[in-house]
């Protein structure tokens, strides 16, 4: 099962690779990871998207995580309300005559044109993992030149609903 | 001899305060009395500082740092304190890995400083540079590099409160060259630890400890299971008296040894894959196992499937990640052994009704006793370790590398007192026992140290020879000689079709010429009647010695789970 796991952390050096390193002595494989500062100077926030198998070894992860000193807070929020967004930048290869054909698929996708040259355009995307993928495949055809994506990150919704129902609001499972 | 003192004096009234001077300080503020260590480049100043401070720390000069490193864990299991360890960058460093890896496996705390070279020229593949802190990350329970001066005092504060507390191991600090070397514009302020993210949790919760209390009381079948855990947490006398107040049967780890008195009617010995009978079979049929302090290692579960498949489990650690982890467990406990035993001690729930599970126990114990067979060839190791047992009157610090030796020790040297044995047991490291020895010895200088160590980890770290003979360090070195590396030989007799390939070591030196050499007494010893006429005389010389004890070669460790077999499957319980 996928689970969104999202770490508190101290902004010091080497911390990204204790986390990383830690995930793969443990034979943790990490589909995506983001980095970056939290609202408290010195702090930052990461979140990790991971493949585990079943609730020990997600258990054994976040154990093993809180353990590091420079880790201050772990959460699985997969089951959790949350926001979770991702973005990508999608190099499409297209002459001027198909542009306002790809202006109409990405239209949709609230997605925007941020660079046009003469034989590729670049298209920015921002949302949902699945969105994202369904945009790429959408754009396919045309010929994708590139791909970069930040990997996802997300955090709690500021209201959470009662327990008894958490689990339809799963993004990801 | 004048002159000297005079250039001492001169020194230290007008040199200028450098990081390395700070760093002794804090040292001395630490309560630090011995240092583990072995100079070189990146270390120079920290060197000169030891210098400087004229004694007033102890500093043991190694002969390679892995010794050294082993000796530190080996006061660091005595004393319960941290071992601390100086080396230089590059080679000094990357040879410490082996021990960093030790203390890591087996909890011991250890603070670690290593050289590094100025920061100016960190990343440039300078001379005797190594990315230590990569290397270090994941063996450490923590690490650091110093960036600056004014960070030393909170860096070594942290350094030492995080391989003391909670789960002990050992942490690095990794200390530029050009840090140590640097004058000390001003005498920093005292330091305070700012570890947000380090809060060990050491109080029980009272309602698992009450749940535990009253799954005690409905037992039918219940075990206690010690671990090195109640050895750090320093509950041995609590563990006692919670086993005796239910009279609870207790099985200890390797580690645990010690934990709870062998001799007690209650101790069903070792657990594990060369455990006795009675302790085995009383994990796979109990109803609940009360684990303290003990990571059900592979070594002690077996095959995870057939590990206490009828018990409710009890897992009380101090780290949260071991509970659960290799067991699936009902009353998870995080909690210093101690604080939990002590609770557990207070709770008024009954005693359970367990006169059958004890008798059956009993005849286990009596039925399936270890053994071994003496043999009119030569000399038995399981004899040879009772001997030295009976010589030091069950009450040395025991110290081994890794294999045969290991075990016939656990097995056949009954320990009755806790801090007492000290050994490699997660990372099974060669050449541990022998050092350890000398880290013993130091912390324990009145205390009759013995290294029981094979042939071939004994010549894993035999140069520390150097260091008993030029501290008449008394450490007794008790060689168990079967001229192979007993435990590979071991498993490919039993398990690889008695194919024996490169566990013999053809070649030895002279043991006893060697120990002679380094101006200690040695001895060689290979038939029973020679070992009881002269190891009463030899353990009450006042010096170091070293006896080369030829044993037989063919002799194997029973009982034996072999590996993928379940806790019940051992093989060799009787003499065939």
């Amino acid at each position: 099962m996928k689970r969104i796991i999202t770490l508190t952390v101290q902004d010091r050096s080497g911390v990204l690779n204790r986390v990383t390193g830690l995930l793969q002595r443990r034979q943790f494989n990490i589909e995506s990871i983001s980095v970056g500062p939290a609202e408290t100077e010195g702090i930052s926030k990461m979140t990790l998207v991971v493949e585990i198998e079943d609730e020990q070894r997600l258990e054994q992860v976040t154990k093993q995580l809180n353990k590091q000193i420079d880790v201050l807070k772990v959460s699985d929020i997969t089951d959790k309300a949350i926001v979770v967004r991702e973005l990508a930048l999608i190099k499409v290869a297209s002459s001027s005559q198909l542009r306002s054909e790809i202006n109409g698929i990405i239209d949709p996708f609230r997605a925007s044109i941020i660079d046009v040259s003469k034989e590729s355009l670049a298209v920015q995307i921002t949302g949902r993992p699945e969105k994202i993928d369904a945009l790429i495949e959408l754009l396919r055809p045309y010929g994708i030149k590139e791909i970069a994506r930040t990997g996802l990150t997300a955090f709690l919704r500021g209201h959470q609903p009662q327990v008894n129902d958490l689990a339809t609001y799963s993004l990801l499972k | 001899m004048k002159v000297e003192a005079k250039q001492l004096e001169f020194l230290t009234s007008t040199a200028p305060k450098t990081g390395a001077d700070l760093l002794i300080d804090l040292l001395k503020s630490e309560g630090v009395d011995t240092l583990f260590g072995y100079p070189g480049g990146a270390v120079l100043p920290i060197y000169d500082a030891i210098y400087r401070a004229q004694g007033t720390i102890k500093h043991i000069l190694f002969r390679h740092e892995q010794g050294m490193i082993h000796a530190a864990e080996g006061y660091a299991r005595i004393t319960g304190k941290p071992g601390v360890v100086i080396a230089t960058s590059g080679p000094g460093a990357t040879n410490l890995v082996t021990g960093i890896t030790d203390a890591m496996m087996d909890s011991l705390p250890l603070v670690v400083f290593t050289g590094q070279v100025a920061r100016s020229v960190i990343g440039t593949d300078a001379f005797q540079e190594a990315d230590v802190m990569a290397i270090t990350t994941p063996i450490t329970k923590h690490n650091y590099q110093v960036q600056s001066i004014s960070d030393l005092p909170r860096i070594v504060k942290e350094a030492f409160h995080i391989a003391s507390t909670g789960r002990p191991g050992p942490v690095l600090v990794d200390i530029p060259k050009d840090i140590s070397a640097g004058v000390l514009v001003e005498e920093p302020e005292d330091a305070c630890i700012d570890l947000p993210g380090y809060q060990p949790t050491t109080k029980p919760n009272p309602l698992q400890i009450k749940k535990l209390a009253d799954s005690i009381a409905k037992a039918k079948k219940p075990v206690i299971l010690a671990g090195a855990g109640v050895l750090h947490g320093k509950a041995s006398r609590e563990l006692t008296a919670f086993a005796e107040k239910h009279q609870l049967p207790v099985v200890t780890t390797l580690l645990g040894l010690g934990a709870f008195p062998a001799d007690s009617p209650l101790s069903l010995g070792m657990g594990g894959m060369h455990g006795t009978y009675a302790a085995n079979m009383a994990i796979y049929e109990t109803d609940l196992l009360i684990n303290f302090g003990a990571r059900f290692d592979d070594r002690l579960t077996g095959n995870l499937k057939h590990f206490a498949p009828h018990a409710k489990v009890a897992h009380i650690d101090i780290d949260p990640a071991e509970i659960g982890k290799n067991v699936p467990t009902q009353i998870p406990i995080v909690s210093d052994a101690k604080e939990a035993l002590v609770e557990l001690i207070d709770q008024t729930a009954e005693s359970p009704e367990i006169k059958a599970w004890l008798e059956t126990l009993h005849q286990y114990k009596q039925e399936y006793p270890l053994w071994y067979k003496h043999n009119p060839d030569g000399m038995c190791p399981q004899w040879l370790i009772e001997a030295v047992h009976k010589v030091t009157n069950g009450e040395a610090i025991v110290t081994t590398d890794v294999g045969q030796h290991q075990m016939w020790a656990a097995q056949y040297y009954t320990f009755r007192e806790p801090h007492r044995w000290v050994t490699s047991g997660g990372l099974g490291t060669m050449g541990f026992g022998f050092p350890a020895a000398i880290g013993a010895q130091i912390a324990s200088p009145e205390s009759t140290v013995v290294a029981i160590v094979g042939d071939g980890g004994f010549q894993m770290t035999l140069q520390e020879l150097s260091v008993i003979y030029e501290r008449n360090l008394p450490v007794k070195i008790i060689i168990v000689n079967n001229g192979a590396l007993g435990m590979v030989r071991q498993w490919q007799e039993l398990l690889h079709g008695n194919r024996i390939s490169e566990s013999i070591l053809h070649t030895q030196p002279d043991f006893v010429k060697l120990a002679e050499s380094y101006g200690i007494r040695g001895m060689k010893i290979d038939n029973q009647e020679d070992l009881i006429t002269s190891l009463p005389e030899l353990f009450a010389h006042d010096g170091p010695v070293l006896v080369d004890c030829r044993v037989l070669q063919q002799e194997k460790v029973f009982p034996m789970i072999a590996p993928g077999k379940g806790i019940h499957e051992m093989i060799g319980v009787k003499p065939s």
